[in-house]
């Protein structure tokens, strides 16, 4: 429908009738060709099924039929938006059906866009109809009025002749107007029934973002997990070496000076201190047994290091995916580390179980209680992170306590 | 003493080799996977195997299944793991299988020299060397079971002789006389019901107690 500046007059008129008109005037008579069909027999198919219905097999036949017939209808006035118009219709997205027909009669039945198509079926011959009838009317009508013209004017009817030419003129200049006028009502009815609802692009727009959000995600991790095997396999190692080396020096170079021995000692002390911290950092990172020995390992180590009494109990027959593990691991590191820090409890609980292919997390103290993941960046992290794989997490801490975290992750 | 050593970092076997070296032991071969480990220990018959837990290929707990499977072909040999992060999860897995003559420290304690080295001979001689940070990690989780009863000194004594040391160790670590060392254990034996007549036997008892292994 876009049309390049036109400046000179002689541009518009030669544009007037140039091939984009034609294809407009044959898009609307082959509209008609297709139209008039498809309507009749969805139609008669609608029809037969509400005459028939006492027999049950016919309208449950037909009806497969007609949605049969709309794919088809559809498909092909796609192709003939594309031949004329240059137009493409954005195609819905695809749904995977059952194979029991009466199952997939139900889901056609079911799916929002079937109607809306078959509504444009119904609607088109109309616009076409009109359109064709219209345009070709026009045209025929001003071709009609110039042979009167040229009749008249041998004939040396002056006056006639001037009419005439007036008159065809006017249906020659309108007609491509006419075209493009209901070319373009198709075109609007086209887009907004066949191509995707607004809901359908939401669908597949929610769908590409969970896509990519759980690329992110596992990209992440992924890289997480990369540094720390960078880390342990480089830096740290290297720094043992060095607080080794540091140590010989300190054990067997006893005759020096004292402050070159003080030095020594300080490097050394120096040395096995950056170890520590870089241990501290690298496990929090990503803890190597997670990806060894998994969930129950890495927490059991994680109860073990908890400044309080941590009961335990992990039912995970078998290991659920990096990204989810790591997640959970991640909520118990926090939640620990927040109950030792605000709590005031004197004992907490950890339980990890699997129902329904989610993963089942539950972190109990017996604490002061008034958790509120509003406040507080330590629960809001966690809601982030719990967030990030589309798990749920619900926080029931009234004040006094007790508090206990509810963590829900999908396995699949 | 006959040392095969298994760790993949270069940089550190090396380093390892030179203080064994300088320690009176002789490192006979160095493997730089578990594979090559099984078969330095299967050609050589060290007398102590010191290994790194994570190696090559799989970068996983290598180092530590191939401790396990040592340990079961070959009860007597004494072997030391070593590892960047000590977690409970190992420890048990290996002390599963004995507690005499096995070793599970934290990499940094090799800059310690002379306490590495003492920690390595006490595994060679058939002792216990435990990393301090294990022991910590065990002891936090026991806590609703008979070693409740027992005294925040008895306790780290108790902590020390799971680390493998000897009562003057003990009485060295605590600044405290070695008798008064004896008397906490007797008093330990006593609250964890252990009265038999053997006192090593005893102080294994209470170190198995005290792991729950």
């Amino acid at each position: 429908m876009t049309s390049t500046e036109l400046t000179t007059p002689w541009e518009r008129i030669s544009a007037h009738w140039s091939a984009r008109t034609w294809l407009r005037t044959a898009h609307l008579v082959t509209g008609l060709a297709v139209a008039l069909p498809g309507a009749a027999v969805i139609l008669g198919l609608v029809a037969a099924a509400v005459m028939l219905v006492w027999t049950v097999v016919v309208p449950v036949v037909a009806l497969l039929l007609l949605f049969g017939v709309v794919r088809l209808l559809t498909r092909l006035q796609r192709s003939r938006f594309s031949a004329f118009l240059g137009t493409d219709i954005p195609p819905v997205p695809p749904r995977r059906l059952s194979r029991n027909p009466l199952r997939r009669l139900a889901e056609e039945a079911r799916t929002w866009s079937a109607w809306r198509r078959l509504s444009y079926h119904l609607l088109t011959p109309l616009i076409n109809g009109m359109g064709a009838v219209t345009v070709v009317g026009v045209w025929s009508g001003g071709l009609v009025t110039a042979a009167f013209a040229v009749r008249t004017w041998t004939a040396g009817e002056t006056w006639h002749t001037a009419a005439f030419v007036l008159v065809s003129g006017v249906l020659l200049v309108i007609g491509p107007w006419l075209a493009r006028g209901f070319t373009l009502l198709d075109v609007i009815a086209a887009e907004a029934l066949l191509g995707p609802s607004v809901s359908d692009q939401l669908v597949r727009r929610v769908e590409t973002l969970r896509e990519s959000r759980a690329e992110v995600v596992d990209a992440a991790d992924a890289e997480r997990r990369r540094i720390e095997r960078d880390l342990h396999d480089g830096t740290q190692q290297r720094l043992v070496s060095l607080a080794m080396n540091l140590g010989m020096a300190r054990a067997t170079l006893t005759d020096l000076p004292e402050p070159a021995h003080q030095v020594i000692v300080q490097a050394h002390e120096e040395a096995k201190l950056a170890l520590k911290e870089l241990r501290d950092f690298v496990r929090g990172l990503h803890p190597a047994v997670l990806n060894d020995q998994g969930l129950d390992a890495a927490l059991s180590g994680l109860a073990a290091r908890a400044p309080l009494p941590v009961r335990l109990d992990v039912d995970m027959p078998e290991r659920v995916s990096p990204t989810v593990e790591a997640v959970a691991f991640f909520v118990v590191s926090e939640a620990l580390t927040n109950i030792a820090k605000h709590a005031q409890a004197s004992e907490a609980e950890v339980t990890v179980g699997r129902r329904d292919g989610r993963l089942q997390l539950a972190v109990f103290d017996d604490g002061l209680g008034g958790a509120d993941p509003s406040r507080g960046s330590g629960l809001r992290g966690l809601a982030q992170r719990v967030g990030s794989v589309d798990g749920i997490l619900i926080v029931d801490s009234p004040v006094g306590g007790p508090t206990t975290i509810r963590v829900e992750l999908p396995c699949a | 003493m006959r040392v095969v050593l298994a760790e993949d970092s270069v940089l550190l076997r090396e380093g390892l080799i030179r203080l064994l070296g300088s320690a009176g032991m002789h490192v006979v071969a160095a493997a730089a996977d578990a594979g090559e480990l099984l078969r330095a220990v299967d050609e050589h018959e060290p007398d102590l195997v010191v290994t790194d837990v994570r190696m090559p290929p799989s970068h996983t707990d290598e180092g530590l299944r191939a401790a396990l499977v040592l340990r079961r072909q070959r009860p007597t040999l004494a072997i030391l793991v070593l590892s960047q992060y000590v977690e409970e999860r190992y420890a048990t897995q290996l002390l599963s299988t004995a507690t005499s003559g096995i070793g599970y420290l934290l990499k940094d304690r090799v800059a310690d020299v002379t306490e590495f080295l003492d920690a390595l001979r006490r595994v060679a001689a058939g002792g216990t060397a435990l990393d301090p940070e294990v022991v910590a990690q065990l002891l936090l989780r026991r806590h609703s079971d008979p070693l409740d009863r027992l005294t925040r000194r008895e306790r780290e004594v108790l902590s020390l002789i799971a680390e493998g040391r000897s009562n003057a160790g003990i009485a060295e670590a605590l600044v405290i006389s070695e008798s008064a060392v004896g008397k906490h254990i007797n008093n330990i034996f006593t609250k964890l019901d252990l009265s038999g007549a053997d006192k090593d036997h005893r102080r294994v008892l209470a170190v198995l107690r005290f792991l729950k292994v």
